[in-house]
């Protein structure tokens, strides 16, 4: 700070405390709810303090029933659908843009510029604008309910090809001469050089990228009509929908706890990496 | 070890072309330096040798096979670039050892060779380190050692000495020098330093535009220089160049004196006259009014006119003189050691 | 800038893009192209056959005041959600950046929401302002006011407003910061030797100075507000009370996959497409080459 006066220097930690408390209050009273029981979490007003009963609700969130008088999935199978579809989309996005990326920056050939512009295309195209004809596509080819039709629509990236093409772009191209007298071909290339040198890149949008993958939520609910195949975020909708009849806000919450703590332990464990991937791909 | 024969060689971007029918033969061991201004093709006809550049026509040969269409790693070359083009997420061990690796040598052998050539450039202490860890002296003998550990035919070094402060530079070329006598694999040297080409080759090729000026050993070229360029290029401070016009008792210089010279066909020449030449004399023809003078200790530099015209010229005179500005010097000059030029065709006429 | 040297020709390419442009062309092209050959069909009440009507539906889209006013509350929307989320951004980066020590401890503590699903934000937001048991409408009840946002549709769209834009403002202010983190300081000091008191350096040197990331957060907030905050809406309020929350994005999921309105909602696909792509060249050609870091 410039100046040193004490009561701005006041000031401004007051103004961010507060801001902190406000953008946590959320976060917070989720995790207070999944600390109560059923019966406190009926009374208004609710509590604000956490109270004893976590380690019961995770255990008849994780391995009970769930929500009682609903028919869905356990919570760790959703848990575990979440993850799969995450892992798949996210390591799907970085292996294809990686290669299509290299392929634009150390190849000249035909059609170059029209792949080029296909990719690009893509962002242009968000999910929301041809849900319809998307989820015929991947009823028509038979990719309801399952794994590959939860991640590969998703998996195209132009963000993530631009990205790489901008870190390739970077390498000297000395490292690809000295290569070529070493003797590596292109692939050999492509992962004893390009990829460990991308390494802090590929990190960086992991982090990005399974919080995106994670989060789906329109395109799950269009695919998935199996109880099985239904992934963490999902089940928040389904379960708000049964809480107009049995109102059991103590699950309903730690359920949500449940969803959010993988994508937020992400981001607070990888901060550096979170914010350098952000910055990356969104330029 | 072999020789290298360059034939015809012609290099076009487009419709540019770039190199000219450039020829060369390259002696078995020898090391030859390749200089010339920026952009004049130095580093495209080693790059073109290298085969990180293709051939647009001509042949380049190494030993008895023709390369043209060989890629790099077939050409038994190894290469040192300017900026070393180490791998920075490998160690220099790994450095060294990555080209190899993929000719799929014995692990053993591989050791060996690292070994040996870390010994040679004394980066022994270093070999499990990152190139980010090293000085800029260091990262060059890592570059020189991995081109060292291929035992090929052939050297590439592409100004590798650029990046260095001046000190090490001077440091560095001579290692490079004894390296090579040492090894004797021929070489081939690019740079723009023409003290670094005078030092380290057994013959220059000197570049133009795309065109091979000279190519011939140092002395040569300082000797015998072929064209203004080399004359220009070669040698320093720079050659002065006066016009001239000739007569039966040599050549009138423009301010009316005449000095004996070689006879030529030519009426008007273009006159060069090294500084180092020019012989201080009170009956010299030659009259240089001083405008500054440089002191470097073991000679001075006189800059000034020729006396009565604004042709600039530089004389080199032993010790230390102290003039002042306007001081008049005269000098004169051995006939032999006029180099006398075509005005319109830039080449070295010679009696 | 592109590379000076390349391998040399070969199929290799090819193969390496195949993936991506397969992905690419069955699942982006293909049905792009589908839907705006379905927004020029209709089909008949029974399903059996359509017509090609060329701009009828988007005719009917424009003739229709559901669509019209979905459109104008979308606008409404997102103006506010980007205001909002932007605006709280801008003044806790403000502050952040003036303390030395910590700021990256209020920025670990500040970017969570960027984490939580839009879908989940919803649900949190709909518990503490649930009518009968949340924290918000207890107290609200002090100041007479009387919260039921399932039957209010003002309170709804406050609603939405509020958890979308709160999931946003931890991105924002991840930009807002490391943008006046990169103004030398050299700059701030220069201005404080001038005269110019905190407050006064905030609104005449930093703001003009980040003015370029407002920009840049402009257009990334409105692409999250039209597209992203599907989820919140799913979760909230699903479009209602009546249609008072239905933005256009909602819309075209229901009435595609609730109405069945194969040519209407294609339509409205299309526009939406058209609405992307305008979002995309403002981005691209006045964005990227402005924003520095």
């Amino acid at each position: 700070m410039v100046e040193n006066r004490p009561l701005t220097s006041v000031l401004t930690h007051v103004i961010l405390v507060l801001g902190v408390i406000a953008i946590a209050l959320p976060i917070w009273i989720t995790f207070v709810a999944a600390t109560h029981d059923e019966l406190r979490m009926n009374q208004a007003p609710l509590p604000l303090w956490p109270g004893s009963y976590l380690w019961q609700n995770l255990k008849q969130t994780l391995f009970g029933a769930g929500l009682s008088g609903s028919e869905t999935a356990p919570v760790w199978l959703m848990l575990l659908n979440s993850l799969a579809m995450a892992m798949m989309i996210s390591l799907g996005k970085i292996a294809i843009s990686l290669l299509s990326a290299f392929a634009i920056v150390y190849f000249r050939f035909p059609f170059r510029m029209t792949c080029f512009w296909m990719i690009f295309i893509t962002l242009m195209l968000p999910v929301e604008v041809r849900i319809l004809p998307t989820f015929e596509v991947v009823a028509n080819l038979g990719l309801l309910n399952s794994y590959w039709g939860l991640s590969i629509p998703l998996i195209a990236s132009a963000t993530a090809t631009f990205m790489f093409r901008q870190v390739f772009l970077t390498v000297p191209d000395e490292m690809l001469e000295s290569a070529r007298i070493d003797g590596a071909g292109p692939m050999r290339f492509f992962w004893d050089i390009l990829l460990p040198l991308s390494r802090t890149n590929i990190a960086a949008l992991f982090v990005i990228l399974f919080i995106f993958g994670w989060n789906q939520y329109l395109w799950p609910l269009l695919i998935t009509t199996d109880t099985s195949m239904t992934t963490i975020v999902m089940s928040i909708k389904q379960m708000l929908e049964a809480a107009e009849q049995s109102p059991q806000w103590n699950i309903i919450m730690t359920t949500a706890l449940l969803a959010m703590i993988p994508p937020i332990f992400v981001v607070i464990s990888m901060q550096k990496l979170f914010v350098q991937g952000l910055t990356e791909t969104d330029k | 070890m072999a020789e290298i024969h360059l034939t015809d060689l012609t290099k076009s971007y487009g419709p540019t072309e770039v190199l000219h029918h450039v020829e060369g033969a390259i002696k078995d061991g020898e090391f030859i330096v390749i200089v010339g201004p920026s952009g004049c093709g130095k580093s495209t006809l080693l790059r073109m040798v290298a085969g990180l550049e293709s051939v647009t026509s001509g042949e380049i040969r190494i030993g008895d096979r023709r390369v043209n269409e060989l890629e790099p790693s077939a050409r038994d070359i190894a290469m040192v670039f300017q900026n070393y083009a180490l791998y920075p997420h490998m160690s220099v061990r790994e450095n060294m050892a990555y080209g190899l690796k993929i000719r799929k040598l014995a692990k053993a052998e591989i050791n060996r060779r690292v070994e040996e050539a870390a010994d040679i450039l004394e980066i022994g202490p270093y070999l499990d380190r990152k190139p980010r860890q090293l000085s800029g002296g260091q990262r060059q003998r890592v570059a020189m050692g991995r081109a060292i550990v291929r035992d090929p035919q052939v050297f590439l070094f592409d100004e590798p000495l650029s990046n260095l402060d001046a000190k090490l530079r001077v440091q560095m070329r001579l290692e490079i020098r004894k390296l090579q006598q040492r090894l004797g694999v021929t070489s081939i040297y690019v740079t723009h330093d023409q003290v670094e080409a005078m030092t380290l080759g057994d013959r220059l090729m000197v570049l133009n535009g795309g065109y091979v000026e000279q190519f011939g050993t140092p002395i040569e070229l300082y000797d015998r220089p072929a064209s203004v360029f080399v004359a220009g290029f070669i040698g320093s401070p720079a050659m002065n160049f006066l016009p001239a016009t000739t007569g039966p008792d040599g050549v009138t210089l423009p301010t009316g004196g005449t000095i004996a010279a070689p006879q030529v066909q030519l009426d008007s020449v273009l006159l060069g006259i090294r500084p180092e030449h020019l012989l201080p004399d009170e009956a010299g023809e030659i009259t240089i009014v001083v405008d500054m003078v440089e002191q470097l200790g073991a000679n001075s530099l006189l800059h000034g006119t020729l006396g009565g015209t604004d042709h600039a010229m530089v004389a080199s005179v032993a010790g230390h003189v102290s003039a002042a500005r306007g001081a008049q010097y005269r000098f004169s000059v051995a006939p032999e050691q006029l180099h006398l030029f075509d005005p319109k065709t830039q080449k070295r006429l010679d009696a | 800038m592109l590379k000076r040297v390349h391998f040399p020709t070969s199929p290799l390419p090819y193969l390496l893009v195949a993936p991506q442009l397969a992905i690419t062309l069955v699942f982006f092209i293909w049905p792009a192209s589908q839907a705006m050959y379905q927004s020029f069909l209709i089909e008949d009440a029974f399903g059996l056959g359509s017509e090609f009507v060329w701009f009828e539906n988007f005719q009917m889209l424009w003739e229709d005041q559901h669509y019209l006013d979905a459109f104008l509350r979308t606008a409404v929307f997102s103006t506010l959600v980007a205001a909002l989320s932007m605006g709280v951004a801008l003044i806790l980066a403000g502050f952040a950046q003036r303390v030395v020590q910590g700021a990256m401890v209020y920025r670990t503590l500040l970017i969570w929401p960027y984490a939580v699903a839009p879908v989940l934000a919803g649900a949190l937001w709909v518990f503490m302002f649930n009518p009968t048991l949340g924290i918000f409408p207890y107290f609200l009840e002090f100041f007479d006011i009387d919260w039921n946002h399932y039957l209010n549709g003002n309170q709804a769209m406050g609603l939405v407003i509020l958890a979308a834009a709160w999931k946003q403002v931890a991105y924002n202010f991840l930009f807002y910061l490391a943008a006046m983190q990169s103004i030398p300081k050299s700059v701030i000091e220069a201005a404080a030797i001038d005269g110019a008191g905190p407050g006064r350096r905030f609104f005449t040197i930093i703001l003009p100075l980040v003015s370029p990331t407002t920009f840049f957060l402009l257009v990334i907030n409105m692409v999250y507000a039209f597209f992203e905050t599907f989820g919140i809406i799913h979760a909230v309020t699903q479009g209602g009370p009546g249609s008072s929350t239905t933005i256009l994005v909602y819309k075209v999921f229901n009435d595609g996959f609730v109405g069945l309105d194969l040519g209407g909602s294609a339509a409205q696909s299309v526009v939406l497409m058209v609405l992307v792509i305008a979002m995309t060249v403002v981005q691209f050609r006045y964005v990227e080459r402005k924003v520095e870091y």
